[in-house]
């Protein structure tokens, strides 16, 4: 059997985490050492995603969440919710102070996402494989209603194991949903190991290309090269598909590429400060 | 029912534009006339139950209310996490039709029939569950319903089933109906087996037996103040196309019981035993195997009714 390589080993001369990256991953941290539990792994290697997505692709308006006109991005993974949090509490969504008070009675803020309960989350998320036929839901809504906004589903790569997902695939592609962009947090480690081990995905791009998908795939940690994907469609016809390549617990190089660090509970204080540590330390 | 159903939908939305329908790989020509004048609120997605939940539901999310229809096994069973998750958690209204709920597609066997679709609808928060009994109903429970805020599932009958609510106007959802009165029993039930319900109690009436009977077209929520009335007669019967477990019977005994309001003679429940079809044939003949004909029916609440007496 052979391990497709690490986002790492394809993309070696990716960029050093700037502050923002380090700004949104400390929130991170801060929620599991609030929180004492949290998908580490899942939530690191989405940061740039959600950033990318927050910060320099959609239009949303963080103290109107509801606008009609925003652009939706659906967190489908929902497990990587701290990044997420971490997006929307950068923006104002809530105050970042709240991310301490992840997974504690009574906090909105829970170990998936919940559109009822926290402002910014688009849909509530965690079952796998829902988000891309909500995304195509919506898409069709703003096509019916003649607004131009786009949709963003980001799905994990143990997620599209999920048939589901390749139902959805379908509908985007047979609806021509060019404002609809999807994206796979490709780190290659689901829940119990490597992708490759599970279930393979590959060959990946050539699947969504063939289930009608303009596809691109990218260093997922690069925030340039993740705005000049995610800044307009990648095409005037077909749905968008980002194979995003990202290192599981990017920025904690002890919970990098490993598995164990998936899901934590239990975090010991002392492996709150090694990761503190860890990021300040991430070059 | 199932045509008069899915006319209503193209009748709504010709009133109301938010009004969407999705449905999966239904017959050819279902709703042809709303494809062409309305092509961009009509969707036939292909057997894939769980996209389809899931696009009404970020339709729903957008301000639409979809419709969706497939087979009532397919549309409760395959997608239910969906339906859990998508429509209910996020309590958003989308109608579910399910074609053939309990025995209709008895030639087609166990894959087909539905049969616990009631059980598995009724434990989902936010979940209305509307079961009515003939055509004239399902057209005003449609034109009623088109404001509720929640998720409804909407479990269809075969179709010719004999009209017996006629005479009743509106619906209410979450409201009961009188169709006969009677001294002796109250016999509850839903769907198509109220007329069935008022067949066994002009049988009943031959042995001087007096049956009531009370049509809960709404199986969620449950009228509870007619129920609990209800137990003013002697006896109780609950009747269902449905596994006893977890259906009409069961939610009206759970009532019961959380009220501590039981009728003199008891509850007799009458449905699907715990078991799958043995055969195949027509629904009626299914229906006559699990006991479900108007003469066994009344026979079973005779016997039960003298033997507690």
């Amino acid at each position: 059997m052979i391990n497709h390589p690490f986002s790492n080993e394809i993309y070696p001369d990716s960029p050093p985490l700037d502050d923002r990256s380090k700004e949104m991953r400390r929130l991170v941290i801060d929620a599991l050492d609030g929180g004492g539990r949290g998908h580490l792994g899942s939530s690191m290697s989405l940061i740039e995603i959600m950033r990318v997505i927050y910060d320099d692709v959609a239009n949303h308006r963080p103290d109107e969440p509801m606008w009609e006109g925003r652009d939706r991005c659906i967190l489908s993974k929902g497990h990587g919710c701290l990044a997420l949090y971490a997006a929307l509490a950068c923006h104002n969504y809530f105050p970042r102070e709240e991310m301490r008070q992840f997974c504690h009675f009574p906090s909105r803020l829970g170990g998936h996402p919940e559109r009822s309960k926290v402002p910014g989350v688009e849909a509530s998320t965690g079952a796998l494989g829902h988000g891309l036929s909500i995304g195509v839901g919506m898409a069709l809504a703003a096509r019916i209603r003649k607004r131009n906004n786009r949709i963003f589903v980001v799905m994990g790569d143990g997620e599209i194991n999920e048939g589901s997902v390749w139902e959805a695939a379908m509908s985007a592609s047979k609806h021509s949903l060019s404002h609809l962009t999807a994206i796979v947090d490709y780190n290659k480690i689901q829940s119990y190991g490597r992708t490759a081990e599970v279930l393979d995905l590959e060959p990946l791009l050539d699947k969504w290309r063939a289930f009608g998908f303009e596809t691109v795939e990218c260093d997922g940690h690069d925030v340039k090269a993740l705005t000049d994907v995610l800044k307009n469609p990648l095409s005037t016809t077909k749905p968008s598909m980002v194979i995003a390549h990202t290192v599981k617990g990017k920025g904690v190089a002890f919970a990098e590429n490993d598995p164990e660090w998936h899901h934590k509970s239990r975090v010991p204080a002392e492996q709150i400060s090694a990761m503190y540590a860890a990021l300040a330390e991430n070059q | 029912m199932r045509k008069t159903c899915l006319n209503m939908v193209y009748e709504l939305a010709k009133q109301d534009e938010r009004v969407v329908f999705i449905g999966s790989d239904l017959g050819p020509g279902v709703l042809d006339e709303m494809k062409q004048t309305m092509p961009d609120r009509f969707y036939m997605e292909g057997v894939s139950e769980q996209n389809i939940v899931g696009i009404a539901a970020g339709l729903a999310m957008d301000g639409f209310i979809p419709y969706v229809n497939t087979i009532a096994t397919f549309i409760t069973r395959r997608c239910f996490e969906q339906v859990a998750v998508d429509l209910c958690l996020h309590d958003l209204p989308v109608r579910l039709i399910g074609n053939g709920g309990g025995l209709v597609y008895a030639p087609l066997g166990p894959t087909h029939l539905a049969t616990e679709d009631l059980a598995i609808m009724r434990s989902l928060p936010n979940m209305t569950i509307v079961s009515p009994s003939d055509a004239d109903e399902m057209t005003r429970f449609m034109k009623s319903a088109l404001d509720w805020p929640h998720p409804i599932y909407i479990r269809l009958g075969k179709g010719g089933d004999p009209v017996v609510t006629g005479d009743h106007e509106g619906f209410e959802i979450g409201a009961a109906v009188n169709l006969r009165e009677g001294k002796d029993i109250q016999i509850l039930s839903s769907g198509v087996m109220s007329g069935r319900a008022l067949l066994a109690a002009d049988l009943l009436e031959k042995e001087n037996i007096s049956a009531g009977v009370i049509h809960l077209p709404t199986v969620k929520p449950l009228d509870v103040e007619a129920v609990l009335a209800a137990t003013e007669s002697a006896m109780l019967v609950t009747l269902e196309e449905h596994f006893k477990a977890g259906g009409l019977g069961s939610a009206i005994t759970e009532t019961l019981i959380d009220a501590n309001k039981m009728p003199a003679l008891g509850v007799l429940r009458i449905g699907l035993e715990d078991s799958f079809p043995l055969a195949y044939g027509s629904q009626d003949e299914l229906m006559e195997s699990f006991g479900l004909q108007p003469p066994a029916i009344a026979q079973k609440i005779s016997n039960a009714f003298q033997e507690r007496s």
